[in-house]
């Protein structure tokens, strides 16, 4: 009888017969004590709670909520501040990665001295550690009383920093983003298409974008307020214009700082990578030192880091949730909170888990798409 | 045609060569060296005036300590044992430094060829491992019981990274195999399981694991607070670690695995013997580089609520007292992890070149 367990074939069936109901056996004993536990607590499972009001406000959100919004809704505006905090952490870390990776393969000495130093200095720290510190050298700035003038427009205090507001709402802002996005993706089709209103691309999407702007600022308004709010010193707080918490600039700033010594990393290995037969070869072509750079060095380095980039994008929309310790309410702030207040913890889990595999996975498929239109093109593609 | 005459050759040897080309190729590189060179010493020479000269270093000397002046180390002196020991008994503080030291020394061991063995660097972290707990809980040899809720500080951080690599190196390992099963069941759940956990944020994972586990498994099996978050910690490192040394193995000609079974070695001794020596050798770079990744993420448990380095750093400057000397505090605790991080990075990186240097 035992013989049959011998052969190959048996045993893989029974190795896997008994991992599948391990772990179908574990999933299902989870959801038991999980019901079970609910029942104890009186709590209803379900998302109906999603409808209830939550009685807990949040510092920071890009919609309109209070104490009283729902918790669709406080979620929902988690969730933009991830994004929100993500996305421009993400192009600021960029920016910052390409001028340190550049300045750690130039020739100069000095600079490379610069670049090393700021990669060593801040990838060899923890993230929080330096969310921590920004955090505490933005709140120990003087109080509004004494805040530090910018220009004389802004203002920068221990309360954040405060600089003078258009009179747009948050919607108003996605109609733009969302429409600047579609007139440059329109003009980099139609500049990139090579036809003779190709030139015309740019100007055109400048002029479209100028529009828009005005038509929002035209339509968009509150009648008759003014059209710039200034901050103002009432008491001991600003009154009016645009404020930036403390807590978001400085996880931006941590963000930036710390995943431009990754990129910057990544940056130069990108160059380094580019084989130097190449670039001779189109010396020996005629090319000059910014058509080298143009078409043959800068698409090269790019195939090389895009897998790297694509990696670290994804570790640092990651990395976002360390913003809860100094209390920048991002989507994990908002739904750890949900869970304590509400109880309703499977939910709530299945909830941020979920956000997070779109929003990674989101990053993953433009990244592959950017990848697959950069990737060298051969015959038989 | 007339034989030109060809100037001689330039000599690029020599320092002057040298500082032509590094510092001054042309008159917009000299402009540069110059502008940033002066900013380097600038920040050079403040760093240094804050840091050294213009420094206040005991606590005597606490009254001479003034806003915009140079740094308060007396803050070191007032709470360094808090930041280093957390809630630890005062009198066995030793113990705690000793723990530590055991596990530096462990680390530095197993940097050491001699040790790189399927059995012997186990052998050594599960020696150094247990000696490290053995110290700190205490309750043999005298030693009075420590419990974990007042282990706190430096030794934390260490002892949650130690954990994490002990648990999460075999866990990788099966993982790793798993994935590569040729049993289809197999590999898509352990396939499931990595793709799932790398994309979720550490601190979710943890957060899980101190927060809804107790939901889910029976009172029984919770267990303390720690071993769970230490766990889900190694489980999350195992997931990367995992697609490593997949990796790993998959720079293995196949041809070595049939050779091997062809001589009749059963699974097992042709893992351990033939497969994952090779696959560790290939995937010695990745791995350091995680490991530094996960030594500067156990800053994170911070956030679910336990005292090591960084909470107990935050907590020295998180009364009156000491609230203004945050920058030297921070500083502190940032050169600790760098000690540790840029120690390991630098391994890892002579690590690579020699790797590079054999297969030239």
């Amino acid at each position: 009888m035992l013989g049959i367990l011998r052969t190959h074939k048996a045993r893989a069936w029974l190795y896997q017969g008994l991992a599948l109901a391990a772990t179908l056996g574990l999933a299902l004993s989870f959801v038991l004590i999980a019901r079970q536990n609910l029942l104890d607590q009186g709590i209803a499972t379900g998302f109906g709670f999603l409808e209830r009001s939550t009685g807990w406000p949040i510092n920071f959100a890009l919609i309109e909520v209070s104490d009283r919004s729902p918790y669709w809704r406080m979620l929902t505006a988690g969730l933009l501040n991830t994004l929100l905090v993500g996305l421009l952490g993400l192009a600021s870390a960029t920016l910052v990665g390409v001028v340190i990776g550049l300045i750690r393969i130039s020739s100069n000495l000095v600079l490379n001295v610069i670049g090393a130093t700021y990669v060593e200095v801040f990838r060899n720290v923890p993230l929080i550690l330096q969310a921590f510190f920004w955090y505490a050298i933005l709140t120990h700035l003087p109080s509004p009383r004494r805040a530090i003038p910018l220009l004389d427009i802004g203002f920068l205090s221990n309360r954040g920093l405060v600089l003078p507001a258009l009179d747009i709402s948050a919607a108003d802002v996605f109609l733009l983003a969302a429409g600047a996005a579609l007139i440059f993706y329109g003009a980099a089709r139609l500049g990139g298409a090579g036809t003779p209103a190709s030139r015309w691309a740019w100007p055109l999407a400048l002029a479209a974008l100028a529009a828009l702007f005005a038509l929002l600022l035209l339509t968009g308004r509150t009648p008759d307020a003014p059209l710039m709010t200034l901050p103002e010193l009432r008491g001991l707080r600003f009154v009016g214009g645009f404020e930036i918490k403390p807590e978001f600039t400085a996880l931006l700033i941590a963000i930036t700082v710390f995943g431009g010594a990754y990129i910057g990393e990544i940056v130069r290995g990108g160059f380094l990578s580019v084989d130097k037969g190449r670039i001779e070869a189109a010396r020996a072509l005629g090319l000059k030192g910014f058509q080298i750079n143009r078409f043959v060095r800068i698409p090269l380095a790019l195939r090389a880091m895009l897998p790297a980039l694509a990696n670290q994008y994804v570790w640092l929309m990651k990395a976002t949730t360390i913003g809860i310790a100094i209390g920048f309410p991002d989507y994990f702030m908002v739904v750890s909170t949900s869970i304590n207040q509400s109880g309703q913890t499977m939910e709530l889990m299945a909830l941020l888990m979920g956000g997070f595999l779109l929003v990674n996975y989101s990053i993953g498929f433009v990244m592959n798409r950017v990848n697959a239109r950069l990737a060298i093109k051969d015959r038989a593609g | 045609m007339a034989q030109a005459t060809l100037a001689p050759p330039v000599v690029d040897r020599g320092p002057l060569a040298w500082a032509r080309r590094r510092l001054f190729s042309s008159w917009l590189d000299g402009l540069v060296t110059l502008g940033f060179g002066a900013f380097v010493l600038w920040v050079f020479f403040k760093t240094l005036d804050w840091a050294v000269l213009g420094a206040v270093w005991s606590l005597e000397d606490k009254e001479l300590c003034v806003a915009g002046g140079g740094a308060c180390w007396s803050v070191i002196e007032a709470r360094g044992r808090l930041i280093l020991f957390g809630l630890y008994p005062f009198e066995q503080h030793w113990r705690s430094t000793l723990a530590c030291l055991v596990i530096v020394l462990t680390m530095g061991l197993s940097c050491v060829p001699r040790f790189w063995g399927v059995r012997r660097l186990p052998l050594l972290w599960l020696a150094g491992f247990g000696s490290f707990l053995l110290l700190m809980y205490g309750g043999v040899l005298g030693l009075s019981v420590v419990t974990t809720e007042q282990w706190g500080g430096l030794s934390l951080t260490v002892l949650i990274f130690a954990a994490v690599v002990v648990i999460g190196m075999p866990l990788s390992v099966l993982l790793a195999l798993a994935r590569r099963s040729d049993m289809p069941v197999i590999s898509r759940v352990a396939g499931g399981i990595i793709d799932v956990v790398r994309s979720l944020p550490l601190l979710t994972v943890l957060f899980a694991a101190a927060v809804v586990v107790p939901f889910v498994v029976p009172d029984w099996a919770q267990g303390d607070k720690l071993v769970r978050v230490i766990l889900a910690f190694a489980v999350f490192f195992a997931c990367y670690q995992a697609e490593i040394i997949r990796a790993g193995l998959q720079s293995i000609p196949p041809g070595q695995e049939e050779a091997a079974a062809a001589l009749g070695m059963k699974y097992w001794r042709r893992v351990i013997e033939i497969l994952l020596p090779q696959a560790f050798r290939a995937s010695l770079p990745a791995t350091i580089n995680q490991f530094v990744i996960t030594f500067k993420e156990t800053s994170i448990v911070t956030i679910i609520g336990f005292f090591e380095i960084m909470a107990s750093g935050n907590a020295a400057v998180g009364t009156g007292d000491w609230a203004g000397q945050y920058i030297e505090v921070y500083v502190f605790v940032g050169a600790i992890y760098f000690c540790f991080v840029f120690g390991l990075s630098r391994y890892g990186a002579y690590l690579e070149r020699r790797a590079r240097l054999g297969q030239a």
